[in-house]
């Protein structure tokens, strides 16, 4: 739910990065964080357990600039990825405008990237919204791991409707950048049609 | 879409800010602000120097979502309000019209009952410019004319380009 503020002369635009646990969102968020000029950026908030798991968020708010005289303000979110979060999950999509889903390359967590990826699905249609319908691009991340599958299979197995697809290394930013673009040209270009 | 987009107009911007500011003053509290349900910081008053502002919107916002799961889990519809006491300062968490979120910090110098007090005036006035707003933004929709008005109808792909050139 975009939130447009004509008084401010504001847009705020939520974008929600799903995927497996330990696949990669927070690193994905980490890395925008650290490479963004810190006029454009808020906190980087982490809501994680001992061990760095995420128990409910991560919220980074990201100013991207002016269109048409509208400031621009992307808030990113990451969900806690491990299966028995759920409920926490579902809350964060919560008025969500646009979706990353970020996939682990490894063999082993295909089933989990699939697993996940029907999880999204299902959690979004409880919210009233069409997984197919909503801005959504996919992100192969790990492409750096031995054990990483051929994008060809990745892609023949999670992507559904030739959605923006990406290879990435987050830890070392790889591909970060061009899948937050994406996403954010596919929010803006929704604001279009209404 | 599930839920429509929340707009807001300079005339209830005005009103919700005066609002919001009458509520910060009556209840002698630091500060006042309304988030939406999402964690969109809507509008504040009071003293918001040293306050991350975003970041207390969307925590509030995820700290009511979360509390809101837990009343359903019991089989309550809501948990109206929500109150935490620091050493020093106070939060007061009540949801307005079913939609948005108003927060009261306030400290020593007004107290709960106050508060309380205060902010179910404050609510029904909010509910009300609510209200307006929605059905404002609803007449706006079903406006074609303005519809074609809408600044964004004519972002370009150069437009969303030119915010990523670093």
């Amino acid at each position: 739910m975009t939130f447009i503020n004509y008084a401010a002369r504001e847009i705020n635009c939520k974008i929600v990065y799903y995927g497996p646990g330990l696949c990669g969102k927070t690193t994905n968020l980490q890395w925008i964080y650290d490479k963004t000029n810190p006029q454009a950026k808020g906190k980087l908030i982490s809501l994680a357990t001992e061990t760095d798991r995420t128990l409910f968020f991560d919220f980074l708010p990201l100013d991207l600039g002016t269109v048409r005289g509208f400031k621009t303000r992307f808030h990113l979110y990451t969900v806690p990825g491990q299966v028995f979060y759920d409920a926490s999950r579902k809350l964060i999509l919560k008025g969500v405008d646009g979706v990353v889903f970020v996939a682990d390359s490894q063999e082993m967590r295909m089933e989990a990237n699939v697993e996940s990826m029907q999880n999204l699905d299902k959690n979004l249609k409880e919210q009233g919204y069409e997984l197919k319908a909503i801005p959504y691009v996919l992100q192969f991340n790990k492409r750096d791991l031995p054990t990483a599958l051929p994008p060809d299979e990745m892609y023949r197995q999670l992507n559904f409707k030739g959605e923006p697809t990406f290879e990435a290394v987050a830890m070392n930013g790889t591909g970060v950048f061009d899948t937050l673009k994406a996403v954010a040209k596919l929010v803006l270009n929704e604001l279009k049609k209404k | 879409m599930a839920a429509p987009d929340l707009v807001m107009y300079e005339e209830e911007y005005q009103q919700i800010n005066d609002c919001l500011h009458r509520l910060q003053v009556d209840s002698n509290s630091k500060i006042v602000f309304l988030v939406d349900k999402n964690g969109q910081q809507i509008a504040a008053q009071g003293d918001m120097r040293g306050v991350d502002a975003t970041s207390l919107a969307s925590l509030t916002a995820g700290n009511v979502a979360a509390t809101d799961g837990l009343a359903k889990l019991i089989g309550e519809k809501e948990f109206s309000i929500l109150f935490h006491e620091g050493e020093r300062d106070n939060i007061h968490i009540s949801l307005v019209a079913q939609r948005v979120i108003l927060v009261v910090i306030f400290d020593e110098k007004s107290s709960l009952g106050l508060v309380r007090l205060r902010v179910k005036k404050a609510s029904q006035e909010l509910e009300r410019t609510f209200e307006q707003l929605l059905k404002k933004a609803e007449a706006d929709r079903g406006n074609l004319h303005n519809r074609f008005d809408s600044p964004f109808a004519e972002i370009t792909d150069e437009d969303i380009d030119s915010l990523f050139s670093e």
